[in-house]
């Protein structure tokens, strides 16, 4: 996957809420995912990091255990023997984040048929908000639909368009429940997106209602 | 190591004994970040809902953490403090929420092994600066702002919370995304 202009971004509240580790854990992959892809973004997120960081230094102390120091030191000799384990990097064409959760990359995604060419994977998080994987065929959209909650749709490949914007590889839509919207893929090229809703999508055609409790979506 | 030397003059007193953890696995050094930082991190763990005995446990676990992933440190992005931020904070997410926080992937050109000091200096330099605005903020607005990383505020409270002061920190946000982009040519 190679770096495009970005012009979708995340908004300083959700850099904050992931900072602060407040987000479901779908919220969070969502985020980890686009800073994966997006510079400007990382370098934000850093600040925001900062900011933890400076409310650390300045709490209040809760003195450790007498011997505490020594039951560390015991830890650590303990622990797993130290390998110098690199951080996660990108092996493949998903960023390493999505990796961890498809247990692969792209080809072992288990996609499932919603209709209409359009495919979903669900990925494993808690279930306070749901994260999946959606392949939308060039040209196809995903059918009409608004929200209760936040859904955020971040483009790993292909691109979208909607009511508001066209969105490309590493753009994300961040859409609350004021936005209904129809995503309709490129004509150019499948589209493969991270979607993430924290409440159930609200169709307006009556067959996907009715599929809706079979599909989970 | 070169480097080292090159960055005694100036550096932050954390940032010294960090990397004579890291690179000497200096157990003295790492005495003194324990002595500093672990009664730093109990206390954060019990204003997120850990009781004492929970918060002393992971507190060990974020210090032995910092140990083992020593090599991961890099002085031109995080300060000690946001370092052992982010560990205490996953921790806190594994141990209390039972869920995972996923990591973004690591810049493709990693931990530099020969830091630039200029780098590494501003840095710690904006992290003080943005200690200062923080304890500067009027009161009601630092709370909000501690309340949100001691994790008392969910996520939609910090999405519709229009008492947070992030205007304030936009300058320091600033500062950090220009120092990024300089480091990446």
């Amino acid at each position: 996957m190679t770096m495009h202009d970005i012009n979708h971004h995340l908004t300083d509240k959700l850099l904050m809420a992931y900072s602060a580790g407040a987000l479901p854990e779908a919220f969070s992959l969502a985020v980890a995912t686009h800073v994966s892809m997006c510079d400007d973004c990382r370098a934000r997120l850093g600040a925001y990091e900062s900011l933890g960081g400076a409310v650390l230094e300045r709490a209040d102390t809760v003195a450790m255990a007498p011997d505490s120091l020594d039951e560390t030191m015991a830890r650590i000799r303990n622990g797993a023997p130290v390998v110098n384990t690199p951080a996660p990097r990108r092996r493949g064409v998903l960023p390493a984040p999505l990796c961890d959760y498809v247990g692969g990359d792209l080809a072992d995604v288990r996609w499932r048929s919603i209709g209409m060419g359009v495919k979903q994977a669900i990925l494993p998080t808690s279930r306070d908000a749901t994260a999946r994987l959606l392949f939308i065929p060039a040209g196809a959209a995903v059918p009409d639909h608004g929200h209760r909650g936040t859904e955020l749709t971040l483009v790993l490949q292909g691109a979208f368009v909607d009511e508001t914007d066209r969105y490309g590889p590493g753009d994300i839509e961040i859409a609350d429940e004021d936005l209904h919207h129809m995503p309709v893929a490129d004509i150019g090229a499948d589209c493969i997106c991270l979607a993430a809703t924290d409440a159930p999508l609200r169709f307006r055609g009556m067959i996907p209602r009715l599929a809706q409790p079979f599909l989970r979506i | 190591m070169v480097s080292k030397n090159r960055m005694t003059s100036g550096q932050d007193a954390w940032v010294t004994s960090m990397i004579a953890v890291r690179d000497a696995r200096d157990e003295a050094a790492f005495a003194r970040l324990f002595g500093h930082f672990a009664p730093r991190v109990k206390a954060f763990l019990m204003r997120s809902g850990a009781d004492a005995t929970l918060a002393e446990e992971c507190a060990q676990e974020t210090m032995a953490t910092l140990w083992h992933k020593a090599h991961l440190f890099d002085p031109n992005r995080a300060s000690v403090a946001t370092w052992i931020f982010t560990i205490a904070r996953n921790r806190r997410i594994d141990v209390l929420r039972r869920t995972r926080h996923p990591e973004p992937e690591d810049l493709p050109w990693g931990p530099e092994p020969e830091p630039d000091q200029a780098d590494a200096l501003a840095l710690q330099q904006e992290s003080k600066q943005l200690g200062e605005a923080l304890a500067a903020l009027p009161e009601k607005q630092r709370v909000l702002i501690e309340k949100a990383y001691f994790g008392d505020l969910t996520h939609s409270e910090i999405a519709t919370e229009t008492g947070l002061p992030l205007g304030t920190i936009k300058s320091r946000i600033r500062l950090a995304l220009d120092r990024l982009r300089h480091a990446m040519k």
